[in-house]
């Protein structure tokens, strides 16, 4: 089971902020098309339907990703709530990306 | 005509600008494909990287740089410290990419150096780039932590390099004590064209950085480790070229500032030729270079002087007070009197200062004042192979150098290990000193000279406020005799010449008094001997006369006695 670590707890019951992030991809690269799979679950699962995923395609705009200092493919920045936050890899890792994510794994050996 | 399958694809090469690297690879990186720049931590391999992309871009090759692991704007500042105007290039023929990950950035999974490459293809497009500089590499890569991952995106790098026909340096850590990264360096060796390491490390106190050629694959190319110089104006490589050229040796003497010792080298140094003065301190090195230095600024030869740990002012100062006043030479900028601080760097970087110095003020003679200082404290390795670099640089500008080599002892049979130099130098002229008789005197001898006939005596070398001048020795029941001792020797010679003169004379004289004796004896017999010739025809003459006159009174007698005919005639 998934769980917020509690000095989070207040910030998730008091808003109902929305959960935007901003996936960079490479065209249709299996790691992006990866990563954007392994996001849409992962969001799924910790915020239900309170997440947004904006997919940016580097290939048809470099400009704009080197400004927003994106330099690998695929990345998942958390737009909002602040801090951002930037995970770089397919997120086939999932313990890391949740421990990126503020979110701690309970019940595991 | 049929086209063929097989394209020869001419290995064509990027100049890198940086000195003595193009001459080791025999012109420059492989163009249009991937050299790895393998080092540790100050070995030199951003600076190389930036060196050769700005070359580029001054020549009419833009360039990107991709910074993994420094800010670009500190990139830029750093490179103000060498004089390189990059702010001037920037955009038009210098793009600088940020590619430093932030900090907290968490790697979940794999990713792929896929969009970067394409994004900085169409970049290089935009601009006509013809050279990348991916600066450490390895920064990006062990976030990929995953060896075989690693492996693809370097393939994949290098494949783009290849298809986007960029001339591509990669920067990688290569730490020995990191044996984590061995694996993916040990891959990107065998992939790409060319492979350079570099290395940094301190021996004896003194800092080296060193550059060798692994791999570089279609080319020939200098396989030995060379010197690297970060200097004022960027990296250098202290080296030459494969082939050196091959000049035809002189027969032109150029005079060695003292009469004498032209004289006992045949007519002086040859022009082009690497002289060795060694001697222990104080045997008059300085001074012959000093010497050596004033004949060639009379005849208007450009000159240099590097005095190794002793100021310029204080050389022109000692030297005056033998008589050799270099100061309106210096002031005239016919001499270039340059001190270098011996422990700064390695003695093969030190080649490269003196390279540069030759470049800079085009001797025609050029001393070093003293080889030894930069040579001791070096590694046995550089110690054998800078004087060679040393002549291979002074032969090919033509230039005649005169070196000294300070000794502790006194033996000249000790310097051949000391210092490689005598075994290539063409004239080695050793100076000693002698004690004897509470007094030390200083010599000169002669020990090679290369081509030339030489005189093979000892002279005493006496130093005065006029300068050198060179006198025989006395050799006195097997020891030499100088200073003083030669002074006393000559007296007494001179002495015992004086008295054997006078005795001759004496001798002479008592000679010339017997024969003038025996002169007078003759005249006196002589004339005894004309008086008893003269009572000898008288007695003749008489006796002749009487027989005359009787005959006569005979015959008269005869006819006064009226004899007959019947005569007693005489006979006569």
């Amino acid at each position: 089971m998934l769980t917020t670590p509690p000095f989070l707890e207040p910030a998730l019951k008091t808003t109902d902020e929305i959960f935007a992030f901003r996936l960079y991809v490479a065209g249709e690269a299996p790691n992006s098309i990866l990563a954007l799979r392994n996001l849409k679950s992962l969001c799924q699962s910790l915020y239900g339907d309170n997440y947004r995923i904006d997919v940016v395609d580097v290939l048809l705009s470099p400009e704009r990703a080197w400004a927003e200092g994106v330099m690998v493919t695929p990345m998942v920045m958390r737009i909002s709530p602040v801090p951002v936050i930037q995970i770089i890899g397919n997120l086939n890792n999932s313990d890391q990306a949740l421990n990126a994510l503020g979110v701690v794994m309970e019940n595991r050996v | 005509m049929p086209k063929t399958n097989v394209q020869h694809i001419e290995l064509t090469k990027a100049r890198t600008g940086i000195r003595g690297l193009d001459d080791i690879t025999n012109g420059g990186l492989p163009q249009g494909r991937g050299t790895l720049l393998a080092g540790g931590p100050g070995s030199g391999k951003t600076v190389l990287a930036l060196q050769t992309l700005v070359s580029g871009a001054v020549n009419g090759e833009p360039g990107i740089f991709v910074a993994f692991e420094e800010d670009s704007a500190r990139i830029i500042a750093n490179a103000a410290t060498f004089g390189w105007n990059l702010p001037a290039l920037e955009n038009k023929e210098l793009f600088f990419l940020d590619t430093k990950p932030r900090p907290d950035v968490v790697c979940a999974g794999q990713f792929d150096l896929s969009s970067l490459l394409a994004s900085l293809k169409a970049k290089a497009d935009q601009m006509g780039a013809k050279r990348i500089v991916f600066d450490s590499i390895d920064v990006l890569l062990s976030l990929l932590d995953d060896p075989l991952a690693e492996r693809r995106e370097l393939f994949r790098l290098n494949d783009w390099l290849v298809s986007s026909r960029l001339t591509g340096i990669i920067t990688c850590k290569n730490n020995d004590s990191c044996q984590s990264r061995l694996d993916y360096q040990d891959f990107m060796q065998y992939m790409v064209d060319c492979v350079i390491f570099l290395r940094h490390e301190v021996d004896n106190r003194v800092t080296h950085r060193t550059l060798r050629i692994v791999k570089y694959r279609g080319s020939g190319f200098y396989a030995g480790e060379v010197a690297l110089s970060l200097g004022d104006s960027g990296a250098e490589v202290v080296s030459f070229p494969l082939s050196a050229p091959c000049e035809s040796a002189s027969t032109e003497r150029i005079s060695s500032g003292v009469a004498r010792l032209d004289s006992m080298l045949g007519g002086g140094y040859y022009r082009g030729a690497a002289i060795l003065l060694s001697g222990a301190p104080g045997t008059s090195k300085t001074t012959l270079c000093g010497s050596f230095v004033l004949a060639a600024c009379e005849r208007g030869e450009p000159s240099l002087f590097v005095g190794f740990d002793e100021p310029a002012h204080e050389i022109v100062r000692n030297l005056r007070s033998v008589g050799i006043d270099l100061g309106p030479h210096v002031a005239s900028g016919l001499l270039h009197i340059q001190s270098i601080r011996s422990s700064l760097t390695g003695a093969e970087e030190h080649i490269g200062t003196l390279r540069n110095l030759i470049d800079t003020h085009q001797p025609r003679c050029f001393v070093i004042d003293p080889l030894s200082a930069i040579i001791n404290c070096d590694s046995d390795a550089s110690r054998r192979r800078m004087p060679e670099q040393l002549l291979a640089l002074t032969k090919s500008a033509g230039v005649t150098l005169v070196c000294t080599s300070l000794l502790g002892g006194n033996d000249a049979l000790n310097e051949a290990t000391n210092i490689q130099v005598s075994t290539v130098a063409d004239t080695w002229i050793h100076l000693s000193y002698n004690v004897l008789s509470g007094e030390r005197n200083r010599a000169l001898t002669i020990i090679k000279s290369r081509g030339t006939e030489h005189s093979n005596q000892v002279r005493e070398l006496i130093l005065n406020s006029d300068g050198i001048t060179l006198a025989d020795v006395y050799q006195a029941e097997g020891e030499v005799l100088m200073g003083t001792s030669r002074w006393q020797k000559e007296i007494a010679e001179k002495a015992a010449e004086e008295l054997l003169q006078a005795s001759v004379e004496h001798k002479r004289k008592e000679l010339e008094l017997a024969q003038a004796e025996v002169n007078a004896r003759i005249e006196v017999l002589q004339r005894e001997m004309a008086v008893k010739r003269g009572e000898l025809e008288m007695l003749l003459a008489t006796e002749a006369n009487r027989l005359k006159l009787f005959e006569r009174n005979r015959d008269e007698l005869w006819s006064m006695r009226s004899g007959d005919d019947q005569k007693i005639s005489s006979s006569s």
